[in-house]
């Protein structure tokens, strides 16, 4: 792909990571440099608010941000700190609500195929996700299926179709307009029949506030049960990293739709700190699966939440 | 759009307005809560700072303190702060050069960009009667060349022929010669999403501008974007120097505040939000009157628009002879419900109403039947012409057919003729001109024709 050298996988979400971080760490670095003392400052009520101030613009969230401060504040407060402390602290912090959410997508060999059902408001990343996941789970030797469940926007099967030659994979598809569950339900019985170990469902994009279109989404995780009471065994919502305070309304609406499993996030390789990662743990405890840090298929990689966590406050490892 | 962060204005006020006295102190909670109530709203912190620091001045001077009502006066700095922080009246887009005049299209991946294309372009081709031609530049996204041609044969407008492997900045030139070529006004250049620190991608679309010298560059962005809205548009303006910014997603239930925060960084309009996923949801953006929506204080302009878009102009002139004469009959009742459907039935329409912002939390909590409007139509369609002109012959055993055939009850056909009969009651005594106006049921006030 357009990466010319191999890198391992922790320097390339230190890189993708890259802009989050300074972004905090900068603002924590100016916390110091505009304070009295430069390199020591007493972590005292203003400090604090500067800090909250940092965390909200990394899309934290007000809640979450006062949360987070006050946990500093508790242990730390009218003690001089170093830049170097309230990093690492902060890191602990957000580490400590992001461990227990931290687990890779396991996929289990006793299910033939492994459903998984991929959803998320319209342009989020859902289609590039699957193509990424694919090749993935091709090079661990594993046989993949995609099924074209966006059968509304205009030339979704074909960009799943082009993934899915891509990665040398079959595609399951209907023409545009088709109903998505029927394409799921086909899909699911072509997958058991040619053994398949992984399919994986694409859907339409679709905003969480549309009863209509989460109601057809409702009927696909039913038709799909009709065929697998046991399938989805994964569903998966993927956020936009550039999303702010509205991806806790994601969660929840798609949540209680389609019984999510597990969140993907992408587009974190751009300015955006997807801070609202740690509301989203903070309040649904939904295990965050992978995040994406790049157009390259090794760009997805698994979450890292002490890794997160570290790069986000900028602790140098 | 707008609902959360203009319910919590809404309490912040309330609390205001109820005081006699303002003292500094008062303002100061209040602005603390205006300050949470954005940043939940996602509006970038730099950006509520510098609102609430302006508010606050102005709030805590002679302007406020000497005014009779101290809260009021508050709100209202607070409306003129927020139309200003919008950007006054609403833009369109400029077409003004020797046509083909190209109009690019950036943004990052996801936010929009070739749906607003095809979208714009409909609107060019047909309301404003261009000759429109597109192409797609993204030679990345797979399938996104084709994307746009499905888009383009959907709403009837011509696509530059895929040549696969070309450059983006060759199909832009060649878009620009076959447009020449063709006698087109309008070029629409969908490029790839990118992201803004991507220098590479920058200086392509650098190269596009200045091979095709657009009169817009929109940057189409997702209304439901954090705090990053302020990086995006910062970067992308400060390297293409956008003419304005589309808005997508405002149909979603974010909170608006991208809106606030990429007008106040960069200084370009806000021109166009996409409000769906049709083809024809594309609006104009009017800043003064999102300011008044979001304060709570309705939006009668655009609901006074609404309904000339849906009411024609003879439709109004019979209908009002009609009422000079103190007729209503269920025909006339039976037009009015199919009035309110088209512009989006009740919520919609109290959606704009002033003060209705509140009441509209109660009434989705009462679970407001929009469904009712469709059974009144059943109940009407299922009478005879007869019945329809003269209500007083709907006897008992009228009734239970009427109920039959359109799959309802008596009480609800009972229901409706009472509901008719006060608003025929109501239209005798305007259309004899009596004393003040009738309190009119909620919706329908905006609906009769002057």
């Amino acid at each position: 792909m357009s990466e010319p050298e191999k890198k391992g996988w922790f320097s390339r979400l230190k890189d993708g990571l890259k802009k989050s971080t300074s972004s905090v760490s900068d603002g924590i670095t100016g916390l110091f440099t505009t304070g009295v003392l430069s390199g020591k400052r007493k972590l005292d009520a203003a400090t604090l608010d500067e800090l909250e101030d940092v965390l909200i613009m990394a899309d934290f969230g007000v809640v979450t941000a006062a949360r987070v401060t006050q946990e500093l504040s508790r242990t730390r407060l009218d003690k001089e700190v170093s830049d170097e402390e309230i990093r690492r602290t902060l890191a602990g912090v957000v580490a400590q609500t992001l461990i227990p959410v931290a687990k890779p997508l396991v996929i289990d060999p006793a299910n033939r195929p492994h459903v998984l059902l991929v959803v998320g408001v319209n342009g989020s990343g859902k289609t590039t996700t699957i193509g990424k996941l694919a090749r993935q789970f091709r090079n661990q030797g594993k046989s993949v299926m995609l099924a074209a469940g966006d059968t509304f926007r205009a030339a979704a099967i074909e960009q799943l179709a082009v993934w899915g030659e891509r990665n040398g994979v079959p595609v399951i598809a209907k023409p545009v307009g088709s109903d998505a569950a029927a394409v799921a339900f086909e899909a699911l019985e072509k997958a058991r029949e040619q053994n398949i170990d992984v399919l994986m469902i694409d859907t339409a994009g679709r905003l969480q506030n549309k009863q209509g279109l989460m109601e057809e989404l409702a009927k696909i995780v039913r038709v799909i049960r009709k065929a697998d009471p046991a399938a989805p065994h994964d569903t998966l919502l993927v956020l936009d990293a550039t999303t702010g305070q509205n991806a806790v309304q994601q969660v929840d609406v798609f949540r209680s739709v389609a019984q999510i499993s597990g969140l993907i996030m992408t587009k974190l390789d751009g300015t955006a700190r997807g801070g609202v990662l740690v509301a989203c743990a903070e309040k649904f405890g939904l295990p965050i699966h992978a995040i994406g840090v790049g157009e390259s298929i090794e760009d997805l990689q698994p979450f890292d939440a002490r890794e997160f966590a570290d790069t986000i406050a900028g602790v140098a490892a | 759009m707008f609902e959360t962060l203009s319910g919590r204005l809404g309490d912040i006020f309330d609390k205001l307005r109820g005081r006699g006295v303002l003292n500094e102190s008062d303002v100061g909670a209040a602005m603390r809560e205006v300050r949470v109530a954005l940043l939940e709203a996602d509006v970038a912190l730099s950006v509520v700072k510098d609102f609430v620091e302006k508010v606050r001045e102005r709030a805590v001077g002679q302007e406020v303190l000497r005014s009779v009502t101290p809260g009021q006066m508050v709100v209202k700095i607070v409306n003129d702060e927020l139309v200003a922080m919008l950007g006054g009246d609403s833009e369109d887009i400029n077409l003004n050069a020797v046509p083909p005049v190209a109009i690019m299209m950036v943004g990052l991946q996801g936010s929009g960009k070739t749906t607003s294309t095809a979208k714009i372009a409909k609107r060019l081709a047909g309301r404003d009667r261009k000759r429109v031609l597109m192409a797609s530049l993204d030679t990345r996204r797979p399938a996104a060349q084709e994307q746009l041609k499905i888009l383009g044969t959907q709403i009837n407008v011509p696509t530059l022929p895929i040549i696969p492997g070309q450059m983006p900045l060759d199909i832009a030139k060649r878009a620009m010669e076959a447009a020449r070529l063709g006698g087109y006004d309008v070029v629409m250049l969908d490029t790839a999403g990118r992201l803004h620190v991507d220098e590479g991608l920058m200086t392509e679309l650098d190269s596009v501008k200045f091979s095709t010298m657009p009169t817009e560059i929109l940057l189409v962005a997702d209304a439901l974007t954090g705090q990053d809205a302020v990086n995006v548009a910062r970067q992308f303006n400060d390297r293409l120097n956008v003419t304005g910014i589309v808005l997508t997603r405002m149909d979603g239930d974010g909170r608006g505040g991208a809106a606030l925060s990429m007008r106040a960084v960069t200084g370009r309009p806000i021109k166009l939000v996409g409000t769906g996923e049709k083809l024809d949801e594309l609006d104009n953006f009017h800043p003064s009157r999102v300011a008044s929506r979001i304060l709570g204080m309705g939006d009668v302009v655009s609901l006074v628009e609404k309904a000339q878009e849906m009411v024609s102009e003879q439709d109004a002139e019979a209908m009002v002879k009609r009422l000079r004469k103190g007729q209503f009959t269920l025909v006339d009742y039976q037009k009015q419900l199919a009035q309110m459907r088209k512009m989006g039935g009740m919520s919609g329409i109290l959606g704009l109403l002033p003060g209705v912002g509140k009441l509209k939390k109660a009434l989705a909590g009462a679970n407001i039947d929009e469904s009712m409007l469709v059974r009144q139509d059943a109940i009407i369609n299922s009478m005879t012409p007869k019945e329809r002109e003269h209500t007083k012959i709907i006897a008992a055993s009228r009734k239970k057919r009427i109920a039959a055939g359109s799959g309802t009850s008596v009480q609800e056909v009972n229901k409706l003729l009472k509901q008719h009969q006060q608003m025929a009651d109501m239209m005798k005594k305007m259309g004899k001109g009596g004393k003040g106006m009738p309190q009119l049921p909620p919706g329908f006030d905006g609906l009769l024709p002057r």
